[in-house]
């Protein structure tokens, strides 16, 4: 739930805030040469001394947690005010943000941005390269998946926030009601789906009405690299590569045979398959405890995790969502942006995100005993951070997104959504989708499959 | 459609209509006086009518009164578990600092100054043109009421980019701003304003010596009253239900009106350790539609006897 | 028409005015026309200044002239959503119009129960906004948990509203639930102001209740239903907010194309093809317009 974070209105603070802001900058500035806030670049000592002078940021994020950082932030920096802005969720955000950039004003200073988005954000010149204040020092501090999910083109565009390593989970009461073991290939898991909806007819293994996200990260899992980007304008997209044709050769043979719930993930229909048992798998990233935790508490101990099959035995994985933040050009106090960046994703702020349920990125928390002994009393005290720890080693590296992931996501329903509602071959779909996303690139200006 | 509308205006009859009749003949009466009898065939029907369109909005008043974990599990058009109304409607309340209270301030704030500029400027224009000759009024007409079949969307754009290079854009003046144009109370007074005005009022005043403006003020707005307050209540119910616009125009939630702001509560389920909040989503749309409908009721009375003045006037 | 019989102090009719140009109407339209000005015609003009460009993502802005006109005529996509938005239009409206002229004929025959609680229940879903209206009716869609998917374990049907074959007329469903009590009024009103004396009339000539209906309130209601049509159509070719808010429960069935203002959203929103969008948009006003203005000409012309 909901911490309380102040008690006077956000309003009413920052008008008084930025009140005594302007007269105190009036005078400083009569007596004092310009000070570090409006600096373009820093090390660390230019960032504690812009956090000791007055100033107030902008940060625009949707995850729970980032209210809480912020006011412990202004607790140990009691000269900086951080207004935390929720302008949306995922995709609604970056609407907002885009037309920010695009008319050169409104953006925050820091934003928080999934990693599929942060190439089309990082490569439009909209996103401050954090290596002007140093934080390319910070890599040994994450995981190499998320670092190579915030780095591109040698710079370093965003801090990562948490990361998702795909896992399976399942609900552990249905699967032992109908003696369905937990499977570790995707043939297995196939065959279960067939033995649960056979014993069950309102039951499916999972459900799935097409997801572009889930897709990109399935056939990441599968070994395939559709998407690559040279020069920053020469992209290829090849979405029937092997690992392509792998992943759809194989989930259509649950789409084509209604061996998958029709109810879109993320609605009120979905929580309650989840909590009555008839939507008995996810196969998704590692922060979805939390979300099972607080939106179906019906179900507390129902569920266990498992590493994600694979297709052939051996582990293998893919991360799927997750995310960092940036800091946007166009903040005028880039100097007091990065200071609560860092704090944030590499330092206090850290703790308390994992205290809210997220799954970090830094290598620190993913090793401590203390994160990795937890028994969790959703899963029946199963110690699922170990698992999903473990479960990193083994993401295949060097997958990369679009520099239009955002447009092409977009248009994923319309394209393999089509072979989902038709129940025909995934392939088609993906093929049908490849074409309009190179459409859309040539048109945009990039040189596509050429 | 989200635009406002006319009544129909008045019909053309061939008979010249006749000084005000005696109560004997007023259309109640009349039908009385044929012994017509209530039929019960078409009450009926007629629920089947009013089922259908109070069905979802029963659903609504139902599912308020149900704990977030009874609204998923349980049917949704009857009673279930704890009664959590008051609980709810706390909790919608005091959510995330009271940004619900915010909000509804936020929405109320571009009904009164949006429906109410709205209905000012309608009936100053439509006055204008039903009352004056004045050049350029054919194309002032021609342009408004083409100005109507432009999709909302290839305005919004433009207008976004317009607003941005102002410096309006995540302000109320962005939503303000387009509501105050409603070309169909412009219409709707227009017509009023040709039969409810009538032009030797205004030409004694103006032999006394009154200006244009004080007649308007002082006769004229007395007269429209009627046909102002059915402006009215179209333009509020459109600004209060205001969605699109606000929706491109504001990238924080300080300003959002109601609307919007239960959009964004809808959409938070999908966020990690977020809570789905779908019992105050529920409860706010409901909350959200009772000022609306009382409005409404309240201001029927008066949009009622309107028409009734209307078809008895000489 | 007014007559007016000169009252004591000699004025002339108004229609004999002088010659010279009267601005003083302009003081009345004048603010209207700013803000007007402001918000409708500066921000269309815009429109069409950007459809006449292209701004790429890389490669900046250039003056394009008609392409994007060309591009649009030869444009699949948006072809299907405009014949999407005109089978609507062919369907719902006339459907939709009809029950509410049969509501305001009810109401008005003073043969009903308590018509005042009709009046106010049907017109109630006007009051209340796209997004809590399509969150009642989502909930009711639902097969495995909503109000149909109880109404199929009950019948033993497997009817699905938010398949691809049924979301059309879902979402019609939803339109129709929202405007109908508006329409209706709408229809309602312009019954009450029919004169007194032509029922006196009809009585006196014996005429039974559809006679009445034929021949004199369904003549009063050509302004009002020639309006009523007018305003659906040119809902119907700008539908928007219920197909997009439904979007999110059939993703497959509701593509980013499923109206054309869905379409031009889109673009300019996720797609960042401002200009396009535009071109879109413009073509789509146009064509409402040549629409709406036909069914007013032929509407007013069968009146004379």
């Amino acid at each position: 739930m909901k911490t309380a974070h102040s008690s006077r209105g956000r309003f009413g603070r920052s008008a008084a805030v930025i009140g005594t802001g302007i007269a105190l900058s009036i005078g400083l500035a009569a007596c004092a040469p310009a000070a570090g806030g409006g600096a373009e670049t820093g090390n660390a000592d230019d960032i504690a001394a812009a956090l000791e002078e007055k100033s107030e940021i902008t940060v625009w994020a949707w995850a729970p947690a980032v209210e809480e950082i912020a006011a412990s932030f202004e607790k140990e920096y009691p000269n900086v005010t951080v207004n935390v802005v929720n302008a949306g969720t995922g995709n609604d955000q970056y609407i907002k943000l885009q037309n920010a950039i695009k008319a050169g004003s409104g953006a925050p200073d820091v934003a928080q941005i999934e990693y599929y988005a942060l190439p089309q954000f990082g490569l439009s010149d909209a996103l401050v390269d954090l290596s002007d204040f140093g934080f390319d020092a910070l890599e040994d501090k994450y995981t190499a998946s998320t670092w190579g999910s915030v780095t591109l083109d040698g710079g370093v565009y965003a801090l990562p926030q948490d990361s998702g390593p795909m896992a399976l989970f399942y609900n552990k009461t249905v699967f032992d009601k109908w003696g369905i073991a937990v499977p570790t290939t995707w043939d297995e898991y196939i065959a279960a789906a067939q033995q649960l909806h056979a014993a069950d007819p309102n039951a499916y293994i999972t459900n799935d009405t097409g997801d572009a996200g889930f897709t990109t990260s399935m056939i990441w899992q599968a070994g395939g690299q559709p998407y690559t980007t040279t020069a920053q304008t020469n992209v290829t997209v090849d979405l029937q590569d092997e690992g392509s044709r792998k992943f759809a050769d194989t989930w259509s043979q649950l789409t084509e045979n209604d061996l998958v719930s029709p109810i879109s993930s993320w609605s009120d229909e979905w929580y309650r398959g989840l909590a009555d048992g008839t939507i008995a798998t996810l196969a998704i990233g590692a922060w979805m405890p939390g979300n099972l935790t607080s939106g179906v508490p019906d179900a507390a101990g129902d569920w266990r995790v498992a590493k994600l099959p694979s297709y052939d035995g051996t582990p293998v994985n893919a991360e799927n969502g997750g995310g960092g933040d940036a800091i946007l050009k166009q903040s005028k106090n880039k100097l007091v942006a990065a200071g609560f960046l860092q704090y944030m994703n590499e330092g206090e702020g850290t703790q308390i995100s994992l205290a809210a349920g997220g799954f970090p990125s830094t290598v620190s928390d993913l090793e401590s005993d203390e994160f990795l002994n937890a028994e969790d009393p959703y899963f029946g005290g199963q110690k699922v951070n170990e698992l999903l720890a473990s479960s990193i080693e083994d993401v295949v590296p060097g997958w990369s997104y679009l520099p239009f992931q955002v447009y092409s996501n977009s248009i994923f329903n319309d394209t393999v959504g089509q072979s989902y509602a038709e129940k025909s071959d995934l392939n088609t779909g993906l093929q049908s989708w490849q074409d309009a996303t190179v459409q859309y690139g040539n048109e945009q200006g990039f040189t596509v499959n050429k | 459609m989200t635009t406002t509308t006319t009544d129909a205006g008045t019909a053309a009859p061939q008979t010249p209509r006749r000084a005000p009749r005696d109560s004997r003949y007023t259309r109640k009466n009349m039908h009385l006086g044929m012994h017509k009898k209530k039929s019960v065939l078409l009450t009926v029907i007629m629920a089947l009518f009013v089922i259908y369109s109070l069905l979802p909005l029963f659903w609504l008043l139902v599912s308020s009164t149900k704990t977030q974990t009874e609204l998923l599990s349980s049917f949704g058009l009857w009673f279930s578990g704890p009664f959590a109304l008051f609980d709810n409607i706390a909790a919608t309340l005091t959510y995330d600092d009271g940004v619900f209270v915010r909000w509804f301030l936020n929405t109320l704030l571009y009904v009164v100054v949006g429906a109410g500029g709205a209905t000012f400027l309608a009936a100053l224009g439509g006055y204008g043109l039903a009352k004056f000759n004045f050049p350029g009024k054919k194309a002032v007409f021609a342009v408004v009421i083409g100005a109507v079949a432009i999709p909302g969307t290839a305005l919004a754009v433009p207008t976004f980019l317009m607003f941005s290079q102002m410096g309006l854009t995540n302000t109320p003046w962005a939503i303000i701003l387009p509501s105050l144009i409603s070309p169909f109370g412009l219409y709707l007074i227009w017509t009023y304003a040709l039969d409810a005005v009538p032009t030797e009022v205004l030409e004694a005043a103006r032999m006394d010596g009154a200006g244009e403006f004080r007649t308007f003020f002082t006769i004229s707005l007395k007269l429209l009253a009627p046909g102002l307050v059915t402006v009215l209540l179209f333009t509020v119910v459109a600004t209060w239900n205001n969605y699109f616009l606000p929706l491109i125009m504001l990238s924080e939630p300080t300003w959002y009106p109601l609307t919007v702001g239960l959009n964004q509560w809808n959409a938070q389920a999908t966020t990690v350790g977020g809570d789905p909040i779908y019992n105050l989503v529920i409860t706010g749309s409901l909350l959200t539609i009772i000022p609306i409908i009382v409005a409404f009721l309240f201001l029927q009375r008066f949009w009622q006897s309107g028409l009734a003045a209307g078809s008895v006037k000489a | 028409m007014t007559t007016v019989s000169p009252p004591a102090t000699g004025l002339v009719a108004p229609k004999r005015q002088k010659q010279k140009l009267d601005w003083t109407g302009w003081k009345f339209i004048g603010p209207f026309m700013i803000v007007f000005a402001l918000v409708l015609i500066a921000p269309v003009v815009y429109s069409i200044w950007l459809s006449l460009f292209k701004d790429q993502l890389v490669g900046g802005n250039q003056f394009v002239g008609l392409d994007n006109y060309i591009t649009a005529l030869g444009d699949g996509r948006f072809w299907e959503s405009l014949g999407r938005v005109t089978i609507f239009l062919l369907v719902q409206v006339p459907i939709m119009l009809l029950f509410a002229l049969a509501a305001a004929l009810a109401l008005d025959s003073a043969r009903l129960h308590a018509s005042a609680f009709f009046r106010i229940s049907i017109f109630l879903p006007y009051a209340v906004p796209a997004v809590v209206a399509t969150l009642m009716w989502g909930f009711i869609y639902g097969t495995q948990f909503g109000l149909i998917g109880s109404l199929n374990d009950f019948v033993g049907t497997a009817f699905a509203p938010l398949s691809s074959s049924w979301v059309l007329v879902s979402v019609g469903n939803i339109v129709t639930w929202e405007f109908v009590g508006y329409n209706m009024l709408l229809f309602y009103a312009a019954l009450r102001v029919v004169p007194v004396d032509l029922y006196e009339a009809a009585e006196l000539d014996g005429a039974g209740a559809f006679r009445i209906i034929r021949s004199i309130k369904l003549p009063a209601l050509r302004p009002a239903i020639v309006i009523g049509t007018i305003f659906s159509i040119i809902g119907s070719f700008q539908l928007f907010n219920e197909p997009n808010i439904l979007q999110s429960l059939a993703p497959n069935a509701i593509s980013t194309y499923f109206t054309p203002n869905m379409y031009a959203y889109n673009l300019s929103f996720s797609g960042q093809q401002y200009n396009y969008s535009a071109t879109i948009a413009i073509i789509v006003g146009l064509l409402t317009a040549v629409i709406a203005y036909a069914v007013q000409l032929s509407g007013s012309r069968k009146e004379s």
